[in-house]
């Protein structure tokens, strides 16, 4: 089995946070917003798996393991407040929270 | 050799996927894309030596978190309304400021990692005992934080069900 270069995996996590970062800024619909943060989480567990196995210990992953919690419990809340918001006002538009007063 | 070829083809793939996933108009459709994304990131968590890892996106990632999304989808019924919004929101403009920030950053990143010495990954497969070995030695106390996350997660979302169909009766 032949070793892939660290930096191959680092650019690879780079590239898909990008992506998940230009997604954010350009989504007005909250579901994909939602969509976009999920994939920066999975480009910054694809750079900790990389880092991991460069030294060849366990420990990247138990960080990968880590972030998937976060993951799951940012997309449970997530999802949640945007079910509140949109039997509230029936749109998904990023731009129709724009005020805090309920 | 066939590692490395296998770590590039679904690289490109989970970049592309990606790449789809963050323009469609359809919500369903960015969906099935984001789980090719997933998918691909599982085949070069299993190329870098974590077949562990690759299992997990594949069950949690791909199965549970976009189930999750998938359901909130077919809960909402959009209809072909929103559709024409979306395109609205995704006319010409709306890129350049996104694509030139965010492209500004990756550029930042790669120059960085490739100007570093190269190291190559390890050849060594890290198993899932010594992941479990390290998750329940150094890393315990993460392990109750994240059992903590979850719960507060759990009730959190209790809570903001039961306002709403309290709210509607």
């Amino acid at each position: 089995m032949t070793a892939i270069p660290m930096a191959d995996g680092l650019i690879l996590g780079g590239i898909l946070f990008a992506l998940g970062l230009a997604g954010l800024l350009l989504r007005r619909n909250l579901l994909l917003i939602l969509v976009s943060i999920e994939i920066m989480l999975n480009g910054a567990g694809v750079a900790f798996v990389a880092a991991g196995s460069r030294w060849g210990q366990a420990d990247g992953q138990v960080m990968f393991l880590f972030t998937l919690a976060a993951a799951a419990a940012e997309v449970a809340v997530g999802l949640a407040l945007l079910l509140t918001h949109f039997h509230r006002r029936q749109t998904l538009d990023a731009d129709s929270i724009s005020e805090m007063r309920g | 050799m066939t590692m490395e070829v296998a770590f590039f083809v679904s690289g490109s793939v989970a970049v592309i996927a990606t790449i789809l996933a963050i323009t469609r108009l359809v919500a369903v459709h960015a969906l099935l894309y984001l789980i090719v994304s997933l998918l691909a990131v599982a085949v070069v968590f299993y190329t870098m030596g974590a077949p562990l890892v690759a299992a997990l996106e594949v069950i949690i990632y791909a199965g549970a978190i976009v189930v999750l999304f998938l359901f909130v989808v077919m809960m909402m019924n959009l209809g072909v309304r929103t559709q024409e919004i979306e395109s609205k929101w995704l006319a010409g403009r709306a890129w350049i400021g996104p694509g030139i920030l965010s492209a500004l950053l990756l550029v930042e990143v790669i120059y960085l990692i490739v100007r570093a010495p190269v190291y190559a990954t390890m050849s060594s497969i890290s198993t899932p005992k010594q992941i479990g070995l390290a998750l329940y030695g150094p890393y315990l106390l993460g392990v109750e934080l994240a059992s903590m996350l979850l719960l507060a997660a759990l009730v959190g979302v209790c809570h903001l069900g039961r306002k709403r169909s309290e709210a509607r009766q």
